[in-house]
């Protein structure tokens, strides 16, 4: 007996919860060879909005739990990443056109990248934070803090471990993030939503939205309540990409210029640091 | 429709005794849950975009009844949110001051103070609020002090206990006590707005009795709830209350405004509510003589929306105060 295809939707992730996109909009996706694969929903500016308030609901909680337990949530992740190994890697094959073997690896790379980032989470204010010495009665520290909302546009080639290389660090410093997927590689990133959410990240913290960034991409830029923006994404834009700074300008938006990155290599700390606010505290002693 | 009975004169008669008054409430014709909340959730839908929103919120910023009503409330307070309801968004000289100031009676002094001249009236609070328990001399005391500290409008609430029970003259008679306890030295008189509770009211066949009751005793507004009960105000209960004003103003020819207060927080419901007034009571009710929102986060999402019209970015939580 022949069965019925059960076909997946893919939805945006915001707040928790999976809606598809305000505006009723969708697009189709296809593989690396050009076949459909699916349709995707395609966000609005709306749907970017609703995102933003999403994840600044979402912050006060998040930031206030202690960097331990943050890296035991990103943990959590890598767990159940790992659980769906086989889907993804089959995900990011058809998006990629890689073999199966090299899709294999990237998934595993991807959990192994965030196992990473959760070993960092209680280590990171030893690193770029500590006590200051200062020639007067003060015991004076300082300590990172995180510094919001951030928009993210994921990088377009690597579907999956690029994506996890630019959220990873944002939330395990305590940010909250709005994320736009690779436009014409987004099936992973929605996949990898549902690992967020059935994983103990709380709803919010992570916000994915698919679809072209035309619409997109400007919210997150020239939204007041963004407080930082990573340009990953918008490497083979220049003018786009330098529009979006501009826009970005306007509260002081942190920036991070799209740059040419090899996802296969140690990140280093850099893509957790740029994400800090340094607090420093003077505290009166002696006398 | 509904009072094919009714000519201002038999109003004139229906509140002779506890009987006539409950003949002609029961005798109003029920309302229809299903339709009303379809209704409601129907006119919920209409789109209101570009030119048409921009004069919708700055509709509903003058339509504000900005209100803290908490036990930790304290003279600074009051000052800082007067201030606001002058100058509800300091970067935008074109943004309308609020309709009114919402305050504890003891606290009236002080806001009279800060918005003296601006335009914004002070409404207080009064009659044991939010229960209304207490004895009819307690309730009129505060509503008189109230009224001497310069309280433009008084917010009361009925005895929900008594309407329940089906006690109708005693509300109706409790109502015309208070009306007069708002009189002045010099004869002008503070507005009344009658608050229902709809929220305790369980039917919407109460809520339009008790709207009818409210402005038979002469309510000068009928006001869905004190805020302290959920659910306060809902679009349908909105819609019902709207309906009764409309019906009421058809058989008098006098005219009651309308408040729905708590639980509406966005510019979004607060267009909604808008949308309602216009089609069920009509234009005439767009205007802050006739309809308010009790509110106080409403405000900064409403500015936030302003911002965004006149300037194309999403403004956010750090561009308006804290209250």
């Amino acid at each position: 007996m022949t069965r019925i295809d059960v076909r997946k939707t893919y939805k945006l992730a915001i707040g928790g919860a999976f809606p598809r996109s305000e505006s009723g909009r969708s697009y189709e996706v296809t593989d690396a060879s050009g076949g459909f694969l699916a349709n995707a929903a395609h966000a609005s500016r709306k749907d970017a909005r609703d995102a933003v308030v999403a994840a600044r609901k979402a912050f006060p909680g998040w930031s206030a739990r202690t960097a331990y337990n943050r890296g035991q949530v990103v943990y959590r992740v890598a767990e159940v990443l790992e659980g769906r190994r086989a889907q993804l890697a089959e995900e990011v094959q058809r998006a990629e056109g890689a073999t199966r073997r090299v899709s294999e690896g990237l998934v595993d790379a991807a959990v192994d990248r965030l196992v990473w980032y959760a070993g960092w989470a209680d280590k990171l204010a030893q690193v770029v934070g500590g006590t200051n010495p200062v020639a007067a009665p003060y015991f004076d520290f300082s300590v990172p803090e995180p510094t919001g909302v951030v928009g993210v546009l994921a990088p377009q080639e690597s579907s999956l471990l690029g994506l996890v290389s630019v959220v990873a660090p944002a939330v395990v410093t305590g940010n909250t993030v709005v994320v736009a997927a690779s436009v014409r590689r987004p099936l992973p990133a929605v996949t990898f939503a549902e690992v967020l959410a059935t994983s103990d990240v709380p709803g919010g913290v992570v916000n994915v939205l698919t679809g072209l960034l035309t619409d997109t991409a400007p919210t997150l830029a020239s939204h007041l309540d963004v407080n930082a923006l990573d340009l990953t994404g918008a490497l083979g834009d220049p003018d786009g990409a330098t529009a979006l700074e501009a826009d970005a300008a306007e509260n002081l938006k942190r920036v991070r210029r799209p740059a040419q990155d090899d996802w296969a290599t140690d990140p280093g700390l850099d893509r957790m640091t740029w994400l800090l606010e340094t607090k420093t505290v003077w505290h009166p002693i002696g006398t | 429709m509904p009072l094919a009975a009714s000519t201002p004169h038999d109003l004139a008669e229906v509140a002779a005794s506890d009987a006539a008054l409950r003949r002609f409430l029961h005798g109003l014709p029920g309302v229809d849950q299903v339709g009303a909340e379809a209704r409601a959730a129907m006119l919920g839908t209409r789109s209101i975009k570009t030119s048409s929103k921009a004069f919708a919120l700055d509709l509903a910023v003058r339509m504000v009844d900005l209100t803290t009503l908490e036990g930790q409330d304290t003279a600074g307070k009051v000052r800082a949110l007067a201030s606001k309801a002058m100058r509800p968004d300091p970067t935008d000289p074109a943004c309308p001051p609020v309709a009114a100031v919402c305050v504890y009676p003891d606290l009236v002094t002080v806001a009279k103070e800060t918005v003296r001249g601006s335009g914004v009236q002070v409404a207080s609070v009064a009659t044991a609020f939010p229960s209304g328990r207490a004895s009819l001399e307690v309730k009129l005391a505060d509503v008189r002090a109230a009224v001497a500290s310069g309280a433009d409008e008084v917010d009361m609430v009925i005895d929900r206990g008594a309407f329940l029970t089906g006690r109708y003259l005693q509300v109706f008679e409790e109502i015309e006590a208070v009306l007069a306890a708002c009189s002045r030295e010099d004869g002008s008189r503070a507005h009344l707005k009658v608050i229902l509770e709809t929220g305790e009211l369980q039917t919407y066949d109460s809520v339009r009795r008790a709207s009818w009751l409210a402005m038979l005793a002469g309510g000068d507004f009928i006001k869905t709830s004190t805020g302290k009960v959920s659910p306060a105000a809902t679009l349908p209960v909105a819609l019902v209350m709207l309906e009764a004003v409309r019906d009421f103003r058809e058989a008098t020819g006098r005219m009651v405004g309308v408040k729905p207060a708590g639980g509406i927080r966005t510019a979004k419901d607060a267009i909604k509510h808008l949308v309602v007034v216009n089609e069920v009571a009509g234009p005439d009710w767009l205007d802050p003589a006739w309809f308010r929102f009790g509110a106080s986060s409403l405000l900064n999402d409403l500015l936030m929306q302003r911002t965004k019209q006149r300037t194309g970015r999403y403004s956010g939580p750090d561009y308006v105060t804290l209250d």
